[in-house]
């Protein structure tokens, strides 16, 4: 409210300059088919960044608990040496896990915020636009990867601080963010996909707390899947999370993994996830 | 997008016995409305009188049969793209969002809308131009007045230069000085753009004051319909065939409303077909 109400400047007709307005008078053209797509998808990181460039506020309070992960747990275990992780000290073995945990947190309470823009009567606005549903849950699943993936560069970064002994090959830090970004766009579709389901705030901060840790121990971002009993070596079978760890694990240290299968099983997921999260999307729309 | 010879000859909206129903309530019993190119039509009624959900399914917020409703000739239930790019929608809620500037708010939508990115910044500024913006655009949108919130909706929905602006309740919870400031710079926009302007309210005296023509909404339908003067005139007479004095001032908006919801008469009572008889020929701006 900086600004007296704003009205007694009044604006007749007149003042309002037909050739200062000459290009609101003609609608821009239709973008062609295919580039549709993509345009929506950077209008939408647009607004992610956008967003976090005038409130960092997030950034560095969510990196509190990942730097707690590895400074506490990561060089605890490291001493007592608890988990075995061949060749590498645990501290290195658990980064990779902290960088997808961090990742998967900002994803999965990633449909309150369209909840929120439900409420506020953006997301209707944004579909009264020629933007296929399809292709804003597309913008905003990569938009939450796109927020993810600057919280995984500050979480490596605190890992290089710690000491774990990282990659900086180009190519495969490259890698490292399509993996953050498919993985977050998978999770943020499941966020709005329930939030499709149940259609408030509260509710969906009570599905995203009973979901996370179950997705977090039910995967190998901790320990190895061998260490596991037979039934929660199945969990991590079917956790897309594994897949991002394994993969993360492959190109950030160099351990043994199965790079094709885990960008396969996180893009299925990301499509599948993006496919849901669109269906539902007209429920929040009404 | 070109302004072809097909669409010229279409009303700017046409509802043909629009229906629509939440579980039990039927929000829309049978609208039959059509709304002018060029002229700005107000649709009024009491909260819960269907104003909202009309509006959303013109929109294609709500999903309708097909032949129900039309915007300049293109169906809403298979030509949505279409549709939307022909609209400018500023719902009820102040829907800007708080966390970007005032432009970035703006560049949202001329990005969702396919402008090109040449284009883009000239236009943003055209929009913001257009709403006495300016000045506050580099500020965000959460140390916005409320007043300032619609002006800056009013831009977003500019920048893709709609043939249709529709507006729900835009003056709702606005100070009189900042809703006189709204309707100024709709004008203002309408005067040089030359766009239709479908606007929902129930404020009685800015509807008489701004709209060419109003329907008055009531159970689901219209009850009446045409030029402010003569809904209010024609009351003036109906009330003088009864018996009222013959120096009786004219009856406000209101009177006509308050007989229209008051008495419980349908569209089958007697003084009202004269009204709807004259919606074919009602003024029209152009």
């Amino acid at each position: 409210m900086s600004e007296a109400p704003a009205a007694p400047r009044t604006v007749s007709a007149d003042r309002l300059d037909p050739d200062g307005i000459n290009l609101l008078l003609s609608p821009p053209e239709p973008r062609a088919g295919w580039r549709l797509l993509p345009a929506r998808v950077v209008a939408m990181c647009a607004v992610e960044l956008q967003k976090l460039s005038h409130d960092r506020t997030e950034l560095y309070t969510r990196a509190v608990q990942p730097a707690l992960w590895l400074l506490i747990f990561g060089q605890t275990f490291t001493r007592i040496k608890a988990i075995p992780t061949p060749g590498i000290p645990y501290i290195d073995y658990l980064a990779p896990g902290i960088i997808a945990q961090s990742a998967m947190f900002i994803a999965i309470f990633y449909g309150i915020q369209i909840i929120w823009e439900r409420d506020a009567g953006i997301l209707n606005k944004l579909l009264v636009t020629p933007t296929p549903r399809s292709a804003l849950i597309t913008g905003k699943a990569f938009a939450a990867g796109v927020k993810s993936l600057i919280q995984a560069v500050v979480v490596i970064v605190i890992a290089a601080i710690l000491g774990v002994s990282l990659t900086w090959n180009p190519l495969k830090l490259l890698g490292v963010g399509a993996v953050v970004i498919l993985g977050s766009a998978f999770f943020s579709c499941l966020s709005m996909t329930i939030a499709g389901i149940v259609l408030s705030r509260d509710r969906l901060m009570g599905f995203g707390q009973a979901i996370t840790m179950p997705l977090f121990f039910g995967s190998n971002a901790l320990y190895p899947v061998s260490v596991m009993p037979g039934w929660l070596q199945v969990v991590s079978k079917v956790n897309p999370l594994s897949y991002e760890v394994d993969a993360l694990r492959g190109l950030l240290l160099g351990t043994p993994a199965h790079l094709a299968l885990d960008f396969g099983v996180l893009a299925v997921a990301a499509a599948l996830g993006i496919a849901a999260a669109s269906s539902l999307l007209g429920r929040l729309a009404r | 997008m070109t302004r072809d010879a097909a669409d010229e000859q279409h009303d700017a909206v046409t509802c043909t016995g629009l229906t629509y129903t939440f579980g039990e309530t039927k929000a829309v019993a049978g609208l039959d409305l059509s709304v002018g190119e060029g002229e700005v039509f107000g649709l009024l009624g009491p909260n819960g009188a269907g104003k909202t959900t009309a509006i959303r399914c013109i929109t294609t917020l709500l999903p309708v049969p097909a032949g129900m409703v039309h915007v300049f000739g293109h169906d809403t239930a298979g030509d949505r793209m279409a549709v939307r790019r022909l609209l400018g929608y500023v719902p009820q809620q102040l829907s800007a969002d708080a966390g970007l500037t005032g432009r970035e708010n703006v560049a949202l939508f001329a990005r969702v809308f396919d402008v090109p990115r040449r284009e883009r910044a000239a236009r943003v500024e055209q929009a913001l131009t257009a709403v006495d913006l300016t000045e506050a655009a580099g500020r965000l949108a959460s140390t916005y007045s409320g007043g300032m919130v619609r002006r800056l909706e009013l831009a977003q929905a500019l920048v893709s230069a709609p043939r249709l602006l529709i507006l729900d309740e835009p003056t709702i919870g606005l100070d009189p000085i900042a809703r006189t400031g709204v309707w100024e710079h709709i004008n203002a926009v309408r005067a040089a753009t030359g766009m239709t302007v479908l606007v929902t309210t129930h404020y009685m005296d800015e509807a008489d004051q701004y709209c060419d023509r109003v329907g008055l909404m009531h159970g689901g339908r219209i009850r009446a319909l045409g030029t402010p003067i003569q809904l209010r005139e024609g009351l003036g007479e109906r009330r003088r065939a009864e018996g009222g004095p013959a120096d009786a001032p004219l009856p406000t908006l209101e009177d006509v409303f308050r007989e229209v919801a008051g008495s419980g008469l349908d569209d089958q009572s007697g003084g009202f077909r004269d009204v709807r008889s004259t919606r074919r020929t009602a003024n029209r701006v152009g």
